[in-house]
Protein backbone atom coordinates (compact mmCIF):
# COMPACT_ATOMS: atom_id res chain seq x y z
CA UNK A 1 0.00 0.00 0.00
CA UNK A 2 1.23 3.43 -0.60
CA UNK A 3 1.87 6.27 1.80
CA UNK A 4 -0.57 8.55 0.91
CA UNK A 5 -4.06 8.37 2.97
CA UNK A 6 -6.78 6.01 1.72
CA UNK A 7 -10.42 7.66 2.02
CA UNK A 8 -11.49 4.15 3.00
CA UNK A 9 -8.84 4.00 5.69
CA UNK A 10 -9.71 7.46 7.07
CA UNK A 11 -13.50 6.21 7.20
CA UNK A 12 -14.76 9.24 4.68
CA UNK A 13 -16.85 8.86 1.37
CA UNK A 14 -16.65 11.44 -1.51
CA UNK A 15 -19.87 12.22 -3.11
CA UNK A 16 -20.09 10.47 -6.37
CA UNK A 17 -22.39 13.84 -7.83
CA UNK A 18 -21.31 16.68 -6.34
CA UNK A 19 -18.01 15.75 -4.83
CA UNK A 20 -18.31 16.56 -1.31
CA UNK A 21 -16.21 14.92 1.65
CA UNK A 22 -18.85 13.00 4.12
CA UNK A 23 -18.12 11.17 6.91
CA UNK A 24 -18.83 7.25 6.40
CA UNK A 25 -21.18 6.18 8.77
CA UNK A 26 -22.56 3.40 7.54
CA UNK A 27 -20.83 1.08 10.42
CA UNK A 28 -21.18 3.65 13.53
CA UNK A 29 -23.17 1.59 16.49
CA UNK A 30 -24.34 4.77 17.73
CA UNK A 31 -27.32 5.04 14.99
CA UNK A 32 -29.82 3.16 14.24
CA UNK A 33 -31.73 1.77 11.01
CA UNK A 34 -33.62 5.28 9.68
CA UNK A 35 -30.63 7.74 11.17
CA UNK A 36 -27.98 5.47 9.32
CA UNK A 37 -29.91 5.61 6.12
CA UNK A 38 -30.68 9.51 6.39
CA UNK A 39 -26.33 9.89 6.81
CA UNK A 40 -25.97 7.78 3.30
CA UNK A 41 -27.17 10.32 1.92
CA UNK A 42 -25.24 13.56 0.37
CA UNK A 43 -26.16 16.29 3.05
CA UNK A 44 -25.50 18.59 -0.19
CA UNK A 45 -27.22 17.28 -3.23
CA UNK A 46 -28.90 13.98 -1.81
CA UNK A 47 -27.15 11.35 -3.60
CA UNK A 48 -26.21 8.33 -2.34
CA UNK A 49 -23.26 7.88 -0.92
CA UNK A 50 -21.07 4.61 -1.49
CA UNK A 51 -17.51 3.59 -0.77
CA UNK A 52 -17.23 1.75 -4.23
CA UNK A 53 -20.18 1.50 -7.07
CA UNK A 54 -22.51 -0.99 -5.65
CA UNK A 55 -22.02 -4.49 -7.46
CA UNK A 56 -19.48 -3.07 -9.65
CA UNK A 57 -17.59 -6.02 -11.11
CA UNK A 58 -21.15 -7.96 -11.70
CA UNK A 59 -22.93 -5.17 -13.31
CA UNK A 60 -19.57 -4.60 -15.34
CA UNK A 61 -18.93 -7.80 -16.42
CA UNK A 62 -23.20 -8.33 -17.48
CA UNK A 63 -22.99 -5.41 -19.10
CA UNK A 64 -19.68 -5.67 -20.99
CA UNK A 65 -20.97 -9.50 -22.02
CA UNK A 66 -24.07 -7.84 -23.71
CA UNK A 67 -22.44 -5.13 -25.17
CA UNK A 68 -20.00 -8.00 -26.39
CA UNK A 69 -23.05 -10.53 -27.76
CA UNK A 70 -24.80 -7.17 -29.60
CA UNK A 71 -21.13 -6.76 -30.96
CA UNK A 72 -21.00 -10.25 -33.63
CA UNK A 73 -24.65 -9.12 -35.42
CA UNK A 74 -23.24 -5.71 -35.80
CA UNK A 75 -20.52 -6.76 -37.52
CA UNK A 76 -21.50 -9.86 -39.34
CA UNK A 77 -25.27 -8.40 -40.70
CA UNK A 78 -24.72 -5.51 -42.81
CA UNK A 79 -25.33 -1.93 -41.67
CA UNK A 80 -26.52 0.16 -44.68
CA UNK A 81 -28.10 -0.24 -47.96
CA UNK A 82 -26.93 1.63 -51.47
CA UNK A 83 -29.37 0.65 -53.90
CA UNK A 84 -29.32 2.34 -57.37
CA UNK A 85 -31.42 1.46 -60.62
CA UNK A 86 -29.02 -1.75 -61.77
CA UNK A 87 -27.27 -2.54 -58.39
CA UNK A 88 -28.17 -3.15 -54.82
CA UNK A 89 -25.22 -3.24 -52.07
CA UNK A 90 -25.06 -3.96 -48.67
CA UNK A 91 -22.31 -2.26 -47.07
CA UNK A 92 -20.91 -3.94 -42.81
CA UNK A 93 -18.83 -1.77 -41.25
CA UNK A 94 -15.52 -3.43 -42.71
CA UNK A 95 -16.41 -2.92 -45.86
CA UNK A 96 -17.43 0.71 -45.40
CA UNK A 97 -13.90 1.21 -44.41
CA UNK A 98 -12.66 -0.32 -47.41
CA UNK A 99 -14.88 1.63 -49.19
CA UNK A 100 -13.63 4.88 -47.97
CA UNK A 101 -9.88 3.75 -48.39
CA UNK A 102 -10.45 2.86 -51.98
CA UNK A 103 -12.52 6.48 -52.88
CA UNK A 104 -9.28 7.91 -52.01
CA UNK A 105 -9.63 8.73 -48.21
CA UNK A 106 -7.17 6.72 -46.34
CA UNK A 107 -7.08 9.14 -43.27
CA UNK A 108 -10.63 9.30 -42.98
CA UNK A 109 -10.79 5.05 -43.26
CA UNK A 110 -8.35 5.23 -40.58
CA UNK A 111 -10.09 7.18 -38.60
CA UNK A 112 -13.31 5.17 -39.48
CA UNK A 113 -11.19 2.33 -38.62
CA UNK A 114 -10.65 3.47 -35.25
CA UNK A 115 -13.92 4.46 -34.03
CA UNK A 116 -15.87 1.62 -35.34
CA UNK A 117 -13.17 -1.21 -35.08
CA UNK A 118 -10.83 -0.57 -32.73
CA UNK A 119 -12.50 1.70 -29.81
CA UNK A 120 -14.85 -0.98 -29.06
CA UNK A 121 -12.37 -4.13 -29.30
CA UNK A 122 -10.37 -1.34 -26.78
CA UNK A 123 -13.32 -1.40 -24.75
CA UNK A 124 -14.12 -5.30 -24.27
CA UNK A 125 -10.08 -5.81 -24.30
CA UNK A 126 -9.45 -3.14 -21.60
CA UNK A 127 -12.47 -3.60 -19.67
CA UNK A 128 -12.25 -7.27 -19.47
CA UNK A 129 -8.57 -7.10 -18.27
CA UNK A 130 -9.44 -4.56 -15.37
CA UNK A 131 -12.07 -6.72 -14.46
CA UNK A 132 -9.97 -9.88 -13.99
CA UNK A 133 -6.45 -7.98 -12.67
CA UNK A 134 -8.89 -6.20 -9.92
CA UNK A 135 -11.16 -9.07 -8.77
CA UNK A 136 -7.66 -10.82 -8.19
CA UNK A 137 -6.41 -8.00 -5.86
CA UNK A 138 -3.58 -7.79 -8.12
CA UNK A 139 -0.43 -5.00 -7.89
CA UNK A 140 0.69 -5.29 -11.28
CA UNK A 141 0.50 -1.95 -13.59
CA UNK A 142 -1.54 -0.09 -11.34
CA UNK A 143 -0.68 3.17 -12.84
CA UNK A 144 -0.45 1.96 -16.60
CA UNK A 145 -4.55 -0.05 -15.48
CA UNK A 146 -5.80 3.31 -13.57
CA UNK A 147 -4.71 5.21 -17.14
CA UNK A 148 -6.55 2.70 -19.70
CA UNK A 149 -9.28 3.07 -17.78
CA UNK A 150 -9.53 7.00 -18.43
CA UNK A 151 -8.64 6.37 -21.96
CA UNK A 152 -11.67 4.18 -22.23
CA UNK A 153 -14.07 6.45 -20.72
CA UNK A 154 -12.49 9.52 -22.63
CA UNK A 155 -12.71 7.91 -26.11
CA UNK A 156 -15.80 5.26 -25.84
CA UNK A 157 -18.66 7.73 -27.10
CA UNK A 158 -16.89 8.19 -30.48
CA UNK A 159 -17.97 4.82 -31.67
CA UNK A 160 -20.89 6.24 -32.07
CA UNK A 161 -19.60 7.74 -35.59
CA UNK A 162 -20.89 4.79 -37.79
CA UNK A 163 -24.27 5.69 -36.53
CA UNK A 164 -24.59 8.87 -37.39
CA UNK A 165 -22.73 7.93 -41.14
CA UNK A 166 -25.79 5.76 -41.53
CA UNK A 167 -28.54 7.84 -40.08
CA UNK A 168 -26.70 11.05 -42.24
CA UNK A 169 -26.89 8.85 -45.62
CA UNK A 170 -30.11 7.74 -45.13
CA UNK A 171 -31.94 11.00 -44.73
CA UNK A 172 -29.83 12.57 -47.86
CA UNK A 173 -29.70 9.39 -50.38
CA UNK A 174 -33.19 9.34 -51.14
CA UNK A 175 -33.90 9.89 -55.51
CA UNK A 176 -37.07 7.67 -55.43
CA UNK A 177 -35.51 4.76 -57.77
CA UNK A 178 -32.19 6.09 -58.90
CA UNK A 179 -30.40 5.88 -55.73
CA UNK A 180 -31.50 5.21 -52.17
CA UNK A 181 -29.72 4.41 -48.90
CA UNK A 182 -31.96 1.94 -46.14
CA UNK A 183 -30.90 1.06 -42.71
CA UNK A 184 -29.86 -2.18 -42.20
CA UNK A 185 -30.44 -4.04 -38.80
CA UNK A 186 -26.30 -4.24 -38.08
CA UNK A 187 -26.63 -0.72 -37.33
CA UNK A 188 -29.36 -1.29 -34.45
CA UNK A 189 -27.23 -3.77 -32.95
CA UNK A 190 -24.03 -1.31 -33.56
CA UNK A 191 -25.56 1.63 -32.00
CA UNK A 192 -26.62 -0.77 -28.92
CA UNK A 193 -22.91 -2.05 -28.16
CA UNK A 194 -21.97 1.60 -28.13
CA UNK A 195 -24.37 2.87 -25.42
CA UNK A 196 -24.17 -0.77 -23.75
CA UNK A 197 -20.07 -0.68 -23.48
CA UNK A 198 -20.50 3.17 -22.31
CA UNK A 199 -22.90 1.71 -19.51
CA UNK A 200 -20.13 -0.90 -18.86
CA UNK A 201 -17.79 1.02 -18.41
CA UNK A 202 -19.06 3.93 -15.79
CA UNK A 203 -20.06 0.87 -13.89
CA UNK A 204 -16.60 -0.25 -13.20
CA UNK A 205 -15.21 1.11 -10.60
CA UNK A 206 -11.37 2.72 -10.62
CA UNK A 207 -10.95 2.59 -7.18
CA UNK A 208 -10.69 -1.01 -7.14
CA UNK A 209 -7.68 -1.30 -8.66
CA UNK A 210 -5.98 0.32 -5.50
CA UNK A 211 -7.88 -1.86 -3.43
CA UNK A 212 -6.53 -5.00 -2.25
CA UNK A 213 -7.91 -8.61 -2.23
CA UNK A 214 -11.78 -8.48 -0.72
CA UNK A 215 -12.69 -5.13 -0.89
CA UNK A 216 -16.12 -5.08 -3.16
CA UNK A 217 -18.82 -3.79 -1.68
CA UNK B 1 -9.12 16.27 11.49
CA UNK B 2 -9.45 18.71 9.02
CA UNK B 3 -12.77 19.83 8.27
CA UNK B 4 -14.83 18.17 5.29
CA UNK B 5 -14.45 21.53 3.11
CA UNK B 6 -10.56 21.44 3.11
CA UNK B 7 -10.74 18.00 1.60
CA UNK B 8 -9.97 16.44 -1.75
CA UNK B 9 -10.63 12.87 -2.58
CA UNK B 10 -9.76 11.46 -5.79
CA UNK B 11 -12.24 9.49 -7.77
CA UNK B 12 -10.32 7.50 -9.15
CA UNK B 13 -8.11 5.71 -6.37
CA UNK B 14 -9.61 6.95 -3.15
CA UNK B 15 -6.63 9.36 -2.00
CA UNK B 16 -7.15 12.53 0.25
CA UNK B 17 -5.69 15.39 0.06
CA UNK B 18 -5.73 19.03 1.37
CA UNK B 19 -7.02 21.45 -0.64
CA UNK B 20 -4.45 24.16 -2.00
CA UNK B 21 -6.12 27.29 -3.55
CA UNK B 22 -5.05 27.46 -7.75
CA UNK B 23 -3.32 30.10 -9.77
CA UNK B 24 -4.11 30.10 -13.02
CA UNK B 25 -2.37 27.42 -14.69
CA UNK B 26 -2.62 24.78 -11.88
CA UNK B 27 -3.83 21.80 -12.75
CA UNK B 28 -3.83 19.42 -9.34
CA UNK B 29 -2.86 16.00 -10.09
CA UNK B 30 -3.29 12.50 -7.94
CA UNK B 31 0.47 12.08 -6.64
CA UNK B 32 -0.77 8.18 -6.59
CA UNK B 33 -2.89 7.66 -10.03
CA UNK B 34 -1.98 10.56 -12.00
CA UNK B 35 -5.50 11.74 -12.39
CA UNK B 36 -6.73 15.28 -12.35
CA UNK B 37 -7.91 16.67 -8.85
CA UNK B 38 -8.93 19.79 -9.97
CA UNK B 39 -8.19 22.69 -12.27
CA UNK B 40 -8.31 26.33 -11.80
CA UNK B 41 -10.93 27.97 -13.91
CA UNK B 42 -9.48 30.77 -16.18
CA UNK B 43 -13.57 31.64 -17.11
CA UNK B 44 -15.65 33.51 -14.98
CA UNK B 45 -18.87 32.82 -14.88
CA UNK B 46 -20.29 35.64 -16.76
CA UNK B 47 -17.73 34.07 -19.37
CA UNK B 48 -19.17 30.88 -19.14
CA UNK B 49 -22.98 32.97 -19.65
CA UNK B 50 -21.89 34.21 -22.98
CA UNK B 51 -20.40 30.97 -24.01
CA UNK B 52 -23.47 29.19 -23.15
CA UNK B 53 -26.14 31.23 -24.84
CA UNK B 54 -23.54 31.58 -27.78
CA UNK B 55 -23.29 27.80 -27.93
CA UNK B 56 -27.67 28.16 -27.82
CA UNK B 57 -28.09 30.10 -30.84
CA UNK B 58 -25.47 28.16 -32.89
CA UNK B 59 -27.18 24.88 -31.62
CA UNK B 60 -30.51 26.70 -32.86
CA UNK B 61 -29.03 27.52 -35.98
CA UNK B 62 -27.39 24.12 -36.57
CA UNK B 63 -31.09 22.74 -35.82
CA UNK B 64 -32.95 24.85 -38.17
CA UNK B 65 -30.68 25.19 -41.27
CA UNK B 66 -30.15 22.12 -43.71
CA UNK B 67 -26.63 20.38 -43.25
CA UNK B 68 -25.49 19.26 -46.91
CA UNK B 69 -27.50 19.11 -49.90
CA UNK B 70 -26.86 16.10 -52.95
CA UNK B 71 -27.54 16.56 -56.24
CA UNK B 72 -28.10 13.65 -58.76
CA UNK B 73 -28.98 14.08 -62.10
CA UNK B 74 -30.42 18.28 -61.51
CA UNK B 75 -32.20 16.25 -59.00
CA UNK B 76 -31.63 17.68 -55.48
CA UNK B 77 -31.56 16.54 -51.56
CA UNK B 78 -30.96 17.91 -48.47
CA UNK B 79 -31.84 17.34 -44.88
CA UNK B 80 -31.57 18.70 -41.35
CA UNK B 81 -30.76 17.00 -37.84
CA UNK B 82 -34.71 16.51 -37.78
CA UNK B 83 -35.04 14.51 -40.91
CA UNK B 84 -32.21 12.16 -40.19
CA UNK B 85 -34.22 11.60 -37.22
CA UNK B 86 -37.72 11.22 -38.89
CA UNK B 87 -36.14 9.04 -41.70
CA UNK B 88 -34.38 6.60 -39.15
CA UNK B 89 -38.22 6.17 -37.42
CA UNK B 90 -39.10 5.66 -40.82
CA UNK B 91 -37.41 3.40 -41.85
CA UNK B 92 -37.42 0.83 -38.67
CA UNK B 93 -34.57 1.62 -37.50
CA UNK B 94 -36.51 3.23 -33.81
CA UNK B 95 -33.76 2.76 -31.55
CA UNK B 96 -31.17 4.55 -33.91
CA UNK B 97 -33.87 7.19 -34.16
CA UNK B 98 -33.93 7.68 -30.51
CA UNK B 99 -30.08 7.20 -29.89
CA UNK B 100 -29.91 10.36 -32.52
CA UNK B 101 -32.63 12.41 -31.34
CA UNK B 102 -31.31 11.95 -27.81
CA UNK B 103 -27.60 12.56 -28.18
CA UNK B 104 -27.81 15.09 -30.72
CA UNK B 105 -30.96 17.34 -29.69
CA UNK B 106 -32.55 16.46 -26.33
CA UNK B 107 -29.33 15.95 -24.12
CA UNK B 108 -27.39 19.06 -25.44
CA UNK B 109 -30.30 21.08 -25.05
CA UNK B 110 -30.94 20.37 -22.29
CA UNK B 111 -27.60 20.77 -20.83
CA UNK B 112 -27.67 24.00 -22.43
CA UNK B 113 -30.50 25.14 -20.89
CA UNK B 114 -30.22 24.14 -17.33
CA UNK B 115 -26.48 25.70 -17.62
CA UNK B 116 -27.63 28.70 -18.99
CA UNK B 117 -30.63 28.58 -15.87
CA UNK B 118 -28.12 27.74 -13.32
CA UNK B 119 -25.06 30.80 -14.54
CA UNK B 120 -27.84 33.13 -14.62
CA UNK B 121 -28.60 33.27 -11.16
CA UNK B 122 -24.87 32.09 -10.27
CA UNK B 123 -24.17 35.25 -11.59
CA UNK B 124 -25.85 37.50 -8.59
CA UNK B 125 -23.89 34.76 -6.53
CA UNK B 126 -27.52 32.93 -5.94
CA UNK B 127 -28.31 29.30 -6.22
CA UNK B 128 -31.34 29.09 -9.13
CA UNK B 129 -34.63 27.52 -8.32
CA UNK B 130 -34.66 23.93 -8.08
CA UNK B 131 -30.45 24.46 -8.00
CA UNK B 132 -30.11 20.63 -6.55
CA UNK B 133 -31.99 18.84 -8.20
CA UNK B 134 -30.89 20.76 -11.46
CA UNK B 135 -27.62 19.74 -10.48
CA UNK B 136 -27.78 16.53 -10.11
CA UNK B 137 -29.34 15.86 -13.72
CA UNK B 138 -26.42 17.85 -15.19
CA UNK B 139 -24.03 15.70 -13.62
CA UNK B 140 -25.82 12.31 -14.97
CA UNK B 141 -26.68 14.09 -18.37
CA UNK B 142 -22.52 14.22 -18.90
CA UNK B 143 -21.12 11.88 -21.00
CA UNK B 144 -24.17 11.33 -23.36
CA UNK B 145 -23.84 14.63 -25.74
CA UNK B 146 -22.14 13.66 -28.55
CA UNK B 147 -22.62 16.86 -31.14
CA UNK B 148 -18.72 16.60 -31.74
CA UNK B 149 -19.01 13.13 -33.03
CA UNK B 150 -22.01 13.94 -35.76
CA UNK B 151 -19.75 16.78 -37.02
CA UNK B 152 -16.87 14.05 -37.33
CA UNK B 153 -20.05 11.89 -38.74
CA UNK B 154 -21.50 14.35 -41.48
CA UNK B 155 -16.98 14.86 -43.05
CA UNK B 156 -17.80 11.34 -43.26
CA UNK B 157 -20.91 10.98 -45.07
CA UNK B 158 -19.93 13.54 -47.44
CA UNK B 159 -16.71 12.14 -48.58
CA UNK B 160 -19.01 8.92 -49.15
CA UNK B 161 -21.55 10.39 -51.02
CA UNK B 162 -18.47 12.35 -52.95
CA UNK B 163 -18.35 9.41 -55.09
CA UNK B 164 -21.49 9.15 -56.47
CA UNK B 165 -22.90 12.59 -55.96
CA UNK B 166 -22.44 16.51 -56.67
CA UNK B 167 -22.12 17.28 -52.45
CA UNK B 168 -22.79 21.04 -51.15
CA UNK B 169 -22.18 21.55 -48.14
CA UNK B 170 -25.25 24.09 -46.19
CA UNK B 171 -24.74 26.55 -43.34
CA UNK B 172 -25.82 23.91 -40.63
CA UNK B 173 -22.38 22.12 -41.20
CA UNK B 174 -20.62 25.09 -40.54
CA UNK B 175 -23.07 25.43 -37.37
CA UNK B 176 -22.07 22.39 -36.14
CA UNK B 177 -18.28 22.66 -36.52
CA UNK B 178 -18.61 26.06 -34.56
CA UNK B 179 -20.74 24.77 -31.87
CA UNK B 180 -17.81 21.70 -31.77
CA UNK B 181 -15.52 24.37 -31.47
CA UNK B 182 -17.67 26.18 -28.37
CA UNK B 183 -18.05 22.33 -26.91
CA UNK B 184 -14.41 22.23 -26.81
CA UNK B 185 -13.40 25.63 -24.83
CA UNK B 186 -16.27 24.28 -22.54
CA UNK B 187 -15.17 21.05 -21.61
CA UNK B 188 -12.69 22.02 -19.08
CA UNK B 189 -14.50 23.12 -16.93
CA UNK B 190 -15.99 21.63 -14.20
CA UNK B 191 -19.33 22.10 -13.13
CA UNK B 192 -19.08 21.07 -9.51
CA UNK B 193 -17.01 24.44 -8.58
CA UNK B 194 -20.96 25.91 -8.81
CA UNK B 195 -21.95 24.18 -5.11
CA UNK B 196 -18.92 25.72 -4.07
CA UNK B 197 -19.19 29.17 -5.35
CA UNK B 198 -23.04 29.98 -4.71
CA UNK B 199 -24.12 29.92 -0.67
CA UNK B 200 -26.25 27.10 0.46
CA UNK B 201 -29.93 28.85 1.12
CA UNK B 202 -30.63 29.13 4.85
CA UNK B 203 -33.95 26.85 4.91
ZN1 LIG C 1 -23.30 15.18 -3.08
ZN1 LIG D 1 -5.86 9.17 -7.65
Amino acid sequence: MSALPRAAELGLIACKVCGLVCRNVRDDERLDGDDRADAMACPRCGATLHRRKPNSYVRTWALLIAAFIMYIPANVLPIMRTASLNDVDDNTIISGVVELWRAGSPNLAVIVFSASIVVPVLKFLALGTLLLSSQRGSEWARLQRAKLYRLVELIGYWSMLDVFVVALLTALVRFSVLSRVEPLPGVIFFGLTVVLTMLASMSFDPRLIWDGKDSDD
Amino acid sequence: MASPEALLICEHCDTVYRRRALVRGDVARCACCDAELERHHALSVNAMLALILTAFIVFVQANMWPIVTLGLNGQHSSTTLWGMIVAMWREQAGVVSVLVAATLFFFPLMKMSLLGWLLWFARAGRRAPGFRQLMVTLHYLGPWTMSEVFVLGALVAIVKAHTYFDVTPDPGIYAYAALTLLITIFAGVDLRQLWDETPEPLA
